[in-house]
């Protein structure tokens, strides 16, 4: 479904993605994790073409991204993109913030678009806010909606990039518990995220990412009981064990 | 109280500094300034739309001409444009009215102004908001035209009122090129009467203060309607 082969990024000198190597397959949930600033978010870019490559082969969905003659704006609509800061439209209704796209690029009516949207909300459980405005929304109802809004297009691949970053924490769940049902569905997806337990739980794989490299692959259950790489134990050493806990 | 100041000058020629000879003859005075204004108004809003976007696309062949022509007009006294159009005008299309060469310069130059607001506007909405519009698949135009567009405009609005007072302002040089508006009405009057340049020119400067006023605070209002929730 997507493959990496050699791919290299550079921002001026920066060399943000370093010889990425990946296959997801089809139904297959990849997370990848990594101290910040080791290339997670460009990576996960990358594959919609938020960001361009500058070397290597990146295919989408049988879509070859660097090819000239590859419809970039089609390839965007058969992938949702989940952003960590939300990114409603705070002009629009909830409603017509998930019925744009698809009345739009998709053509579709707008009482069946509005119809899906309803089927769509009612996933995440937010019917009732249909005629809300996203400021009206707390940021866990936003990122739910924002997952609603990418699924309109129905898309074949989701991307989450640091989905439940901006949350309070007592929202993360809501958030979490909707990407699983998505996952269990089978949709394919690729989530950069820290939620260590939804990796556990949730992922089939788990790369682990730092300095523009990924440095391991794993499935969950060797990748947090037997990390090989010692970076990767040192990573998880710290986001397990907090080094300044001050207990009252 | 004659040589005080005296109200019947401007009482006597109240219609003439108003509407002009207008409806037997054409339209002048403070009608004509108004007009010049509201018509130069909205064919800048659309200049400065469309000049805007032409300077900010992605296509250096549109770019390019389009930032040039910008910085020339900015470049460029208003007089030295309104000049401009009052002999360019008829040479290339023969007869042309004065006050239609005095719009197409009004408009010209102001449309380079709107054009730098409508940039800011644009820049000053989220680069998220863009992103998250062609990630559904909009192509970049309908991420413009449906998602960037609404939400700037609103953030346009005290900027274009602004530039709206400063164009009813710009309408009184005009007067150079004999278009009879408020300014050209108050000199005709002053030369015809002679003796009263104090009230004649208290009373324009009144009436430029009133019309500028009221559309500051329309601006203020329709701010305060527009104010819609904003996120995060």
């Amino acid at each position: 479904m997507i493959t990496f082969q050699g791919v290299h990024k550079w921002f001026k000198s920066l060399h943000v993605l370093n010889d990425i190597n990946l296959h997801v397959t089809s139904g297959e949930v990849l997370v990848v994790c990594g101290p910040s600033g080791s290339g997670k978010s460009t990576l996960i870019r990358t594959i919609n073409q938020l960001e361009p490559i500058d070397k290597g082969t990146l295919t989408v969905d049988g879509m070859d991204l660097l090819d000239k003659k590859t419809d970039i704006n089609k390839l965007r609509a058969e992938v949702g993109f989940v952003f960590q800061q939300f990114n409603l439209y705070p002009h629009l209704s909830v409603l017509n913030n998930i019925i744009l796209a698809p009345t739009k690029i998709r053509k579709t009516a707008k009482r069946d678009a509005e119809e899906q949207a309803m089927a769509l909300l009612e996933r995440v459980g937010l019917a009732e806010k249909r005629n809300a405005y996203p400021s009206q929304l707390s940021g866990g109802q936003q990122q739910r909606v924002a997952i609603a809004r990418a699924l309109a297009m129905k898309p074949r691949i989701m991307l989450f990039d640091e989905p439940t970053s901006a949350l309070d924490p007592e929202m993360i769940g809501e958030v979490l518990a909707v990407m699983k049902d998505l996952a269990v569905s089978g949709m394919t997806m690729v989530v950069v995220t820290h939620e260590m337990g939804f990796a556990r739980e949730v992922a089939h794989r788990v790369a682990f990412m730092d300095a523009g490299t990924v440095l391991e692959e794993a499935t969950p259950d060797e990748f947090f009981s037997r990390p090989k790489h010692e970076r990767a134990q040192q990573f998880l050493r710290q986001l397990l064990t907090p080094m300044h806990c001050e207990c009252p | 109280m004659d040589q005080f100041f005296n109200i019947s000058v401007i009482a006597d020629n109240f219609t003439y500094f108003m509407i002009g000879r207008f409806p037997n003859g054409p339209l002048g005075g403070l009608g004509l300034t108004l007009y010049l204004a509201s018509v130069s108004c909205v064919l800048s809003f659309f200049g400065g739309l469309i000049l805007g976007l032409l300077s900010i696309s992605r296509f250096r062949a549109v770019r390019y001409p389009a930032v040039a022509f910008i910085n020339l007009v900015r470049g460029m006294p208003l007089l030295m444009v309104i000049f401009w159009m009052y002999f360019l005008l008829p040479a290339l299309f023969g007869k042309v009215a004065e006050s239609q060469t005095v719009i197409m310069a009004l408009t010209l130059f102001t449309s380079a102004y709107m054009s730098r607001i409508v940039v800011a506007g644009i820049e000053g909405i989220p680069k998220g908001q863009t992103e998250a519009a062609i990630s559904t698949g909009l192509k970049p135009w309908q991420a413009m035209l449906y998602i960037v567009l609404p939400q700037g405009l609103r953030n346009m609005i005290p900027s274009f009122v602004n530039q709206f007072v400063s164009l009813i302002k710009d309408t009184s040089l005009a007067f150079i090129v004999g278009v009879s508006e408020l300014t050209h009405v108050g000199t005709q009057i002053n030369n015809r009467t002679m003796a009263y340049p104090t009230e004649i020119f208290v009373f324009i400067a009144l009436i430029y203060f009133i019309v500028c006023y009221a559309f500051t605070s329309l601006s203020r209002w329709l701010e305060q309607r527009l104010a819609w929730r904003k996120a995060i």
